[in-house]
């Protein structure tokens, strides 16, 4: 079973419940798809046993064969290619790796070579296999290094994915294929605002999903209200404690410290895989 | 404004320095789950439609069933029944063009909307990117060429912009070419962590960076850390604002925080931390 968890707002919780929901339940795959700032990986330490990098293919333009036709610039969609009478200009921070250049090309003088965007980073921890990749810095897509990490799915485990912030293409890329989405906001103005667009991408993907409420007792009751109304389950509140906000500072997962929240976690998932 | 960790506050913040500043136009370039107008109440004066990528559409009519166009998508998008998957489709026209039934066209698809705006703080722009689209750096260059040429028209040489989490493409249209990138950051592991990755971003696209610690007491030891790293890299920290409960009922009120509570310690560090920035800048 694949578990993914998203938010649309940062900040509201998604890898500490990851983190300690893994925790809770061993024997787990915990999949940190957010690429750009994985922080899984700091609340569990593991020992990394395996680091691979992550590439994508872009053209390569033999100027020996190019005779500056301009097809390839006006096939590509992204505006990664600009041809003038002498040279060809790529971007490749534009490329999206399509391969298409390389097949409109008439004289043939576009192969592809390796662009290494990242890397994959393996660990096994506390009976938690932890895949996470990162995105190197100064690298604008997300996507190839998620599709990736994913590639790490082994179907016959319990997987927890921990999604980017956000609602565009590397969220859609980390929940898409779940069996079930874990929605984790907080009882504000910003959270309510950006679980509504996680629903709507949700309904869209046609993913089961419920909601956790993390600092519960903060902000007001809009958010509840608002579930209850459009029948949207609520699966966990957890409450705002400056213990729990402390603990995630140190890098602790609060289930280390606080282990009555296992149970509670455990009985999540059993409530979860019921679904 | 970026933060890497989504949540640090850089909304809430934004807010503050929109209320405390004169003559800016403000940019909201969180274009995936926007919240500024929350606080800053905009009243939309012109929307524009905002098209990302195509999607590639299958001419039943016409198609054959060969499935080359399947064999040749990278991106997964055309299934075994030849149904193209719009949020798998990038829209590159690799299936346009290897159909031999030109069966397949590309289509335009309208993913978001930019929209200018009056405030009381000054003229914003912003947008809404559909949910679940791509390409949302696009739609980021279209909130900052829109900010940019309000600023030319009112002559204002101050544009303050509310970028996403994270470190990859809208954050990188989010910067590109800034004068000063200020990062929000807490004061806890994550935040550190992601505190250095967004100061190796702003330095490959040689930006100058400012700190601002929020929540800085709810770890002390961390915001030393944090101050000292600084120091040793020669990184300006213009701020630290404490935890308070304040910030929260604040934004239920629907206010800034600098309005809202304007004797409140948060305010108070808040409006030092924007004295400090236009120092700093005023320096640049």
């Amino acid at each position: 079973m694949i578990i993914s968890i998203a938010s649309g707002k940062g900040g509201t919780g998604k890898t500490s419940v990851a983190v300690n929901m893994a925790l809770s339940f061993k024997d787990v795959q915990l999949l940190d798809c957010d690429v750009e700032e994985p922080n899984a990986y700091l609340l569990l330490q593991p020992k990394i046993d395996e680091t691979k990098p992550v590439y994508i293919s872009i053209p390569l333009v033999d100027e020996e064969l190019c005779d500056h036709c301009g097809r390839c610039s006006e096939f590509c969609e992204f505006n990664a290619l600009f041809v003038t009478p002498e040279k060809v200009l790529f971007f490749p921070e534009l490329c999206h790796s399509c391969g298409g250049c390389m097949i409109v090309c008439p004289k043939n003088a576009i192969t592809e070579k390796n662009l290494e965007i990242g890397l994959i980073k393996k660990g096994v921890v506390e009976g938690i296999e932890l895949v996470y990749g990162e995105l190197n810095v100064g690298e604008p897509m997300a996507v190839p290094v998620i599709k990736e990490v994913k590639k790490q799915i082994k179907s016959n485990k319990t997987v927890i994915i921990d999604s980017p912030p956000g609602a565009s293409c590397p969220v859609i890329e980390s929940v898409l294929g779940s069996d079930y989405c874990i929605l984790v906001s907080e009882p504000t103005p910003f959270g309510l605002h950006d679980l509504k667009i996680m629903i709507q991408v949700l309904g869209e993907l046609n993913i089961p999903f419920g909601v956790i409420i993390n600092r519960a007792g903060i902000g007001d009751r809009k958010i509840y209200d608002f579930c209850e109304e459009k029948g949207v389950r609520i699966i966990l509140e957890i409450p705002f404690q400056r213990k729990i906000a402390e603990l995630y500072s140190s890098g602790i997962p609060f289930v280390v410290e606080m282990p009555e929240w296992k149970r509670k976690f455990q009985l999540l998932m059993e409530d979860i895989k019921g679904v | 404004m970026l933060s890497g960790k989504g949540g640090t506050g850089k909304t809430t913040i934004t807010a503050s320095f929109a209320e405390l500043a004169h003559d800016i136009v403000i940019a909201d370039c969180d274009v995936d789950a926007p919240d500024l107008h929350m606080l800053l109440h905009p009243e939309i004066m012109k929307t524009q439609e905002f098209k990302g990528p195509k999607l590639a559409v299958i001419d039943r009519t016409k198609c054959i069933e060969c499935g080359l166009c399947q064999n040749s998508c990278r991106f997964g998008a055309i299934n075994a029944n030849l149904k193209i998957d719009p949020f798998s489709c990038e829209g590159c026209g690799v299936c346009v063009i290897v159909c031999p039934e030109e069966a397949i066209t590309l289509q335009e698809r309208i993913s978001g909307y930019a929209f200018i705006s009056k405030t009381k703080y000054g003229t914003m722009s912003h947008a809404r990117l559909n949910p679940g689209e791509a390409n949302s750096g696009k739609l980021v260059t279209l909130v900052r060429q829109n900010a940019r040429q309000i600023a030319e028209k009112e002559i204002c040489n101050l544009i303050l912009i509310d970028g996403p989490p994270g470190i990859g493409c809208p954050v990188i249209a989010s910067v590109t070419g800034v004068d000063a990138g200020l990062i929000v950051t807490e004061a806890t592991m994550s935040g550190i962590h992601d505190l250095h990755r967004a100061l190796q971003l702003l330095n490959h696209f040689k930006i100058s960076p400012l700190v601002c610690i929020n929540k800085y007491d709810i770890n002390r030891e961390n915001t030393e850390k944090i101050v000292s790293f600084c120091e040793n890299n020669k990184v300006y920290v213009v701020g630290r604002i404490p935890f308070d409960p304040i910030v929260t009922e604040a934004m239920v009120a629907g206010k800034t925080v600098v309005k809202h509570s304007p004797e409140n310690v948060v305010s108070q560090e808040i409006e030092n931390t924007w004295k400090r920035v236009l120092s700093a800048l005023n320096k640049e």
